[in-house]
């Protein structure tokens, strides 16, 4: 056995005619026993996504152009390839993102080929189904109601997200496949026990389940990932001179949404984002990091988690995501 | 193309741990040492759990609240359910299985032992070994746990005495042979204070062994997974049936156990057909092996009639085909165990219908002693003989957790009811 395995150290296979692209080209890997981080947590992630397409008759990715949903497209190349992905993209549209984002999300769609379906929660709002206290408040938390509308809408019974459990205290308890409802909603304490990965898939009509593959990557994970497979990120991850106030703490950048109050005056700093969500809670940090190998290196050594340097929202209640999330939040 | 190997971070290795004890053991207080120590807290999470410490009117931050969930549970001041935390190393990325201690436990445990490479057990020096630490040995055993960590918390509260350690470990010893489980590392520690977890403190000099630290970063990991059987249970069959693939049917899997290379004899259960690997495709290029548990697609040379749910294995090293078989059973709901009942078993890439024909008997888990039981009722373990519709491609949970592991499901209300673990033959 020892001698079978260590042949198999660092071999390289020199391959023609790759049946995916066309080119050929040369792979190397260790593959003795364990493999590294990243691939043990892209094979389970393929794995999930597998089960997902055979088992759910209905299934959507969720697809926002942000770092996260980026990483699972490429997952889903990876599960997928040399077929089409067995589900559309979809995204739903707080008419708050950032309009680079927007772009990307497009641009990323038509490369892979892939349908990608948009619900607008502008569509909610005129149709009284979301009602706002102000015109430019966070739409963050309404997102919910356009997604189930939605998953009701296009009859899905799985939709698959980006959340990570060390983004927040009530995500580190969600089960990779979490059941919801027929209202949409988590309940906490009444979870299905998930063993080994011998995932539970099944839902009656109406109900449905949350899938989320990369449960186990954490933000640096995610970052390193997206530096081994060269992938393409929007601009506003990058450091980049933005005007900014500074309120509650935090930075919060200026915009239609965003102008400043009483005393408050705009600032030009490098900052980058670490999230994209909506923008007029989204704070971005300052940074110098100008390419994903700068963000890695200031990644491994921040200090504050990412949803508490990036989300206002998250900070009103000490269970506000728990809060959220029972209320059909992915 | 990108070249994969010149990224130099891409190589550290992933371990996954369970940390089994009560509240009262220390085990928040360990696993927010772990953390805090390996300076995995960020600045918020400790200004948010020191500003909690002080208005509860403690003196000194308490970083068992670092581990503390849900709004439910930070009212009741109990832990509901697994939560699952991560930090890294320099060597190694590390997920843990964070499973509280209460009456749950049983249900709890066994769901984050499954996916474990090594469980710490916590002991109170003051207490000794306790029903409760033999439970949890148990428990490690019966899910097959590779790696056991006893970890002798509190000894600043025994003055560090080395007397104690080794009465605790001689002890424990003695029950854990009972099980078969040898190999077993002791390490003396006060969460508290932060002695032997990550640093080695001033208060043990006479303990010579590694800190707790330093065995999760060093204990040798390839082996936990079997990597001499090749299974390969089919998830989806690609046919993309587009101009210039035309002929391509690709079966996509995760290799659960072994290794495999191109040209390699396989068979393919349960129909028992035979041909040979053609190719290993990825989406990264063609492969000339893979291992366990790498996600991979597969073609063979022959056309033969495969689908989700049928399983590939090296010709002479196939699993078991059974329609019969004995498992030990985990209730994990609080509808019992019908023996009237039909229910589904989903195993591997399986779902199958299933009846329990028998229960051989239920494990007493704090005295190991058997007993007739004629139901389960969650958090009970117990043997049980199972008929299924379509037959299992399976081997003993012990030599293979992959193929020996099941799920039970209640068809009626879509729960996980069970979660089993299926027996060699001959004990």
């Amino acid at each position: 056995m020892d001698i079978i395995m260590n042949d198999m150290q660092d071999f390289v296979t020199p391959v023609s005619g790759n049946v995916m692209k066309n080119e050929p080209i040369v792979i190397k890997r260790r593959i003795a026993g364990q493999l590294s981080h990243l691939d043990a947590l892209e094979s389970e992630s393929v794995h999930i996504l597998r089960e997902v397409a055979a088992e759910c008759a209905n299934p959507a990715l969720l697809f926002s152009g942000g770092k996260d949903s980026i990483v699972l497209l490429r997952l889903a190349e990876k599960a997928f390839r040399p077929g089409r992905f067995p589900f559309p993209l979809l995204h739903i549209d707080t008419g708050h993102n950032f309009p680079e984002v927007i772009e990307f999300r497009d641009h990323r769609a038509k490369q892979l080929g892939e349908r990608l379906i948009v619900r607008s929660m502008e569509d909610s709002i005129r149709q009284g189904r979301v009602v706002l206290r102000s015109k430019n408040q966070s739409r963050n938390a309404f997102q919910s109601v356009t997604l189930l509308d939605a998953i009701a809408e296009l009859h899905f019974d799985a939709c698959i997200g980006g959340a990570r459990r060390d983004e927040e205290k009530a995500r580190a308890k969600e089960r990779i496949f979490s059941f919801r409802d027929e209202f949409g909603q988590w309940d906490p304490k009444n979870q299905r026990p998930e063993l080994w990965d011998i995932y539970n898939t099944r839902v009656h009509t109406g109900e449905n389940i949350r899938v989320f593959p990369i449960s186990n990557w954490t933000e640096l994970d995610v970052w390193e990932y997206i530096a081994r497979e060269q992938l393409e990120v929007p601009h506003i991850y990058f450091a980049h001179k933005r005007d900014v106030i500074r309120r509650d703490n935090g930075l919060l950048p200026v915009s239609h949404l965003v102008q400043p109050k009483g005393s408050e005056q705009p600032e030009n700093l490098m900052v980058r984002f670490r999230t994209v969500g909506d923008m007029s809670c989204t704070c971005p940090i300052e940074s110098q990091a100008v390419s994903v190998e700068e963000i890695i290196a200031e990644t491994a050594i921040t200090h504050i988690t990412e949803r508490g340097a990036t989300r206002m929202d998250d900070q009103t209640s000490d269970a506000s995501m728990e809060l959220r999330k029972k209320e059909g939040y992915f | 193309m990108a070249e994969i190997e010149k990224i130099s971070f891409d190589h550290t290795e992933l371990l996954r741990f369970i940390t089994a004890g009560s509240v009262d053991d220390g085990k928040s207080t360990l696993i927010g040492r772990l953390l805090y120590d390996s300076k995995s807290i960020f600045e918020d999470q400790l200004s948010a759990i020191t500003r909690t410490s002080h208005k509860r009117g403690m003196k000194n931050v308490d970083l068992s609240l670092l581990t503390d969930g849900l709004q439910a549970e930070r009212e009741q001041g109990i832990t509901i359910d697994v939560a699952y935390r991560y930090f890294a190393t320099p060597k190694r990325k590390f997920i843990i299985a964070d499973t509280p201690g209460h009456e749950q436990y049983t249900r709890n445990m066994v769901t984050g032992a499954s996916t474990a490479n090594l469980a710490i057990i916590l002991i109170d020096a003051r207490k000794g070994v306790l029903t409760q630490s033999r439970r949890h040995a148990y428990l490690a055993s019966l899910m097959g746990i590779p790696h056991l960590v006893v970890a002798i918390n509190k000894m600043d509260l025994v003055d560090y005495s080395c007397e104690v350690l080794e009465r605790i470990r001689q002890d424990f010893a003695s029950f854990a042979d009972k099980l078969g489980m040898n190999n077993i590392a002791y390490i003396p520690m006060s969460a508290l204070n932060g002695d032997m977890v990550v640093e080695r403190g001033d208060k043990l000099p006479w303990y010579k062994g590694v800190t707790l630290m330093d065995l999760l970063e060093n204990i040798p990991i390839d082996h936990d997974i079997n990597l001499e059987d090749f299974r390969f249970p089919v998830q989806l069959v690609c046919r993309p049936q587009t101009e210039e693939l035309h002929d391509f049917r690709g079966y996509m899997g995760r290799i659960e156990s072994g290794y495999i290379s191109v040209g390699d004899a396989i068979t393919v259960l349960p129909s028992g057909l035979t041909s040979r690997i053609k190719e290993i495709v990825t989406y990264d290029g063609f492969l000339s092996h893979a291992v366990a548990p790498q996600s991979v697609t597969l073609t063979i040379e022959d056309h033969l009639d495969i689908s989700r749910g049928d399983m590939l294995a090296k010709t002479g090293d196939v699993p078991r085909i059974v329609k019969e078989f004995e498992a030990m059973l985990c209730w994990l709901s609080e509808q019992a165990l019908d023996l009237e009942r039909k229910y589904l078993i989903k195993h591997s890439t399986r779902i199958v219908r299933t009846q329990v024909r028998q229960i051989n008997y239920r494990v007493d888990v704090n005295t190991l002693n058997h007993e007739s039981a004629d139901t389960l009722k969650m958090n009970d373990i117990g043997r049980v003989r199972f008929n299924v519709q379509q037959p299992l491609m399976c081997d003993d949970y012990q030599r293979n957790h992959a193929t020996g592991s099941f799920i039970v499901i209640d068809e009626a209300s879509n729960n996980t009811v069970a979660a089993g673990m299926i027996c060699s033959i001959n004990d």
